[in-house]
């Protein structure tokens, strides 16, 4: 029985006398599909922040298989495979979306500091990062600096960004938020199709896409887990109901 | 740009780094004062020696966006150990400007450390205060620097044993012309480096960097050693080429001219220094001459309409226009 790809233990972490974090426990198998759902200020986007080092944690570990990781920097974090996107667009204007990609394929291969050698004499971080643009069906836009792309397509280098690190456990924050319905659906089976050897925890706040990609869901209120369940016994839930579904989004 | 067939990646990438027609003739016209204007080759050597300044501080301005306002410490360090050193009686240039190199160097490590960890206005203040720092102690320490009045008694040997400098300037600015041009290869090469990448990386986003696992302050204090590098044999050349050193070359006029005459230029072009510090240090020569009193009032009103009517510099203004000609033809 090999340890869960990512394991959260007794995480806390307060501003002041404000909890945004509290007695925080997720494991995260291999190859999961899980969502994080939860009301606004739940503390969802706080906890991707103290998972990936972003925001250090008052209390508690983060164990990456059986790695602790938890006083690593985020950079390193992301070089063991513990990788996240951004909620709000988190990406390089005036690059282009190869030249975005490209970069982050050569800081994982570890050519990135290399500044005697022309970019061109590493075709093989070139192609990995075209191939990466193409399976995403961004092929033909990507010569184009990232602020001329649609929004869609912005979303979408988020994803390439974090698929370049090639992630062993990937944070999605909201990868839909502010795209339009069907393209986002477009988006989550991109995400769906992801291989199965990447563990991913996505926070969304569709239901209807919740329920469509994830195996198992985790509702978070308040700063802690409420409960974490299979999408049919979060449906049946009646306190999910009351703090989340009953009075959240309407259409 | 051409939309219809989706370029080869390679290609793409490729086609930015190739030597372009304008650029060759930039060059070959760099030549031209010797036969032209030999009268203003003392005019000419400063102006490469500037704009291997500027040069040096587009790499981490330009490219890596991090503001400097004490860069000169760099340029004076590098132009004082030149100086001493041919005081001290080893007077030949070209290992004197790679021991000037490599003291600027050492220096811009050690700091880099310091610089590596913050950004925008507290970079602004610790840049300053370094270079304040560094100033002053070259003002106090008379018996080394000569403070006030300047290092005096650098004599420089002949350049490869065979070209002395002359009064005219010719050897100097030869001697200055090689140099810039060998520095701006090097920076040629670096900007299409997987490194010169980076460096664009964390200009235009330092949070994403570390969330892509990019170590960004080792690759910051890398690019502001090499900057510093640059910048010291930019101050070397001063010195050996005038033979003496002021306390100017440290001073926070010099480190915030720099930044004027790069930002007149065009800040992450690679040309965007060479060209700010020819239009910069003709238009001092010649406002100085109609007004020797009041010629930064010029300077001045050129560096606002600059930055109204140009605000990515004479290059952005220049590449605005030829990609609006592009399109309309």
């Amino acid at each position: 029985m090999s340890a869960a790809a990512l394991s959260i233990r007794g995480l806390d972490k307060s501003f002041g006398s404000l909890v945004v974090a509290k007695d925080i426990a997720v494991d995260l198998p291999h190859g999961a599909r899980h969502a994080l759902i939860g009301p606004n200020g739940a503390g969802k986007t706080t906890l991707i922040n103290l998972v990936t080092g972003m925001l250090r944690p008052d209390a508690g570990s983060i164990l990456l298989g059986e790695d602790d990781v938890t006083a690593l920097k985020p950079d390193a974090r992301v070089k063991r495979g513990l990788v996240r996107t951004f909620q709000i667009n988190t990406l390089f204007p005036n690059l282009t979306a190869l030249e975005a990609v490209t970069l982050a394929v050569c800081e994982r291969r570890g050519c990135a500091g290399a500044w005697w050698r022309q970019l061109t004499d590493y075709p093989e971080a070139i192609d990995e990062a075209h191939g990466i643009l193409t399976s995403l069906n961004m092929s033909e836009s990507s010569h184009r600096p990232t602020h001329e792309l649609a929004y869609g397509q912005q979303r979408l280098i988020e994803i390439a960004l974090a698929l370049a690190t090639r992630p062993k456990v990937l944070l999605l924050d909201e990868p839909a938020a502010g795209v339009p319905k069907d393209e986002s659906a477009q988006l989550f089976t991109a995400i769906a199709g992801l291989s199965e050897e990447i563990a991913v925890l996505f926070i969304e706040h569709d239901m209807n896409v919740v329920f469509r990609f994830a195996s198992r869901i985790i509702v978070m209120v308040a700063g802690r887990i409420l409960l974490e369940g299979t999408p049919a016994e979060i449906a049946a839930d009646a306190r999910v109901r009351e703090v989340y579904l009953g009075s959240g989004r309407h259409g | 740009m051409s939309l219809p067939a989706v370029a080869d990646p390679h290609q793409h990438l490729a086609a930015r780094t190739r030597w372009r027609a304008a650029e060759i003739v930039f060059w070959l016209a760099t030549l031209l004062p010797f036969w032209l204007a030999p009268s203003y080759l003392q005019l000419a050597s400063q102006i490469a020696i500037t704009a291997m300044f500027a040069l040096s501080l587009d790499l981490i301005l330009g490219y890596a966006g991090i503001v400097s306002l004490g860069h000169a410490a760099f340029f004076g360090f590098g132009s004082y150990t030149a100086g001493l050193i041919a005081k001290w009686g080893w007077g030949e240039p070209l290992t004197g400007l790679l021991i000037a190199g490599a003291a600027a160097g050492l220096l811009g490590y050690l700091t880099s450390f310091i610089i590596a960890r913050f950004r925008h206005l507290a970079l602004i203040m610790i840049t300053l205060g370094l270079g304040l720092l560094l100033a002053e102690a070259a003002n106090s320490a008379t018996w080394l620097t000569g403070g006030a009045d300047g290092l005096q008694g650098v004599r420089m040997w002949s350049l490869l044993g065979y070209f002395a400098f002359d009064l005219w300037g010719y050897v100097a600015y030869a001697y200055a012309l090689t140099a810039l041009f060998l520095a701006f290869l090097v920076m040629r090469r670096l900007i299409a480096s997987p490194f010169g990448l980076a460096l664009r990386g964390i200009r235009e986003n330092a949070v994403r960097m570390p969330a892509i696992g990019a170590p960004s302050q080792s690759h910051i204090r890398k690019a502001y050693t090499i900057a510093a590098v640059m910048a010291g044999i930019a101050g070397a050349l001063l010195a050996q080429t005038t033979e003496t050193v002021s306390l100017e070359t440290l001073s926070f006029q010099r480190s915030a001219d720099v930044l004027v005459i790069l930002i007149l230029g065009g800040a992450g072009r690679l040309y965007g220094g060479i060209v700010g510090a020819i239009v910069y240090m003709i238009a001092r020569d010649q406002f100085s001459g109609i007004n020797p009193q009041y010629w930064y009032f010029w300077i001045g009103l050129l560096l606002v309409a600059v930055v109204i009517f140009l605000p990515n510099g004479i290059l952005g203004g220049l590449a605005r226009l030829s990609a609006s000609r592009a399109s309309a033809s």
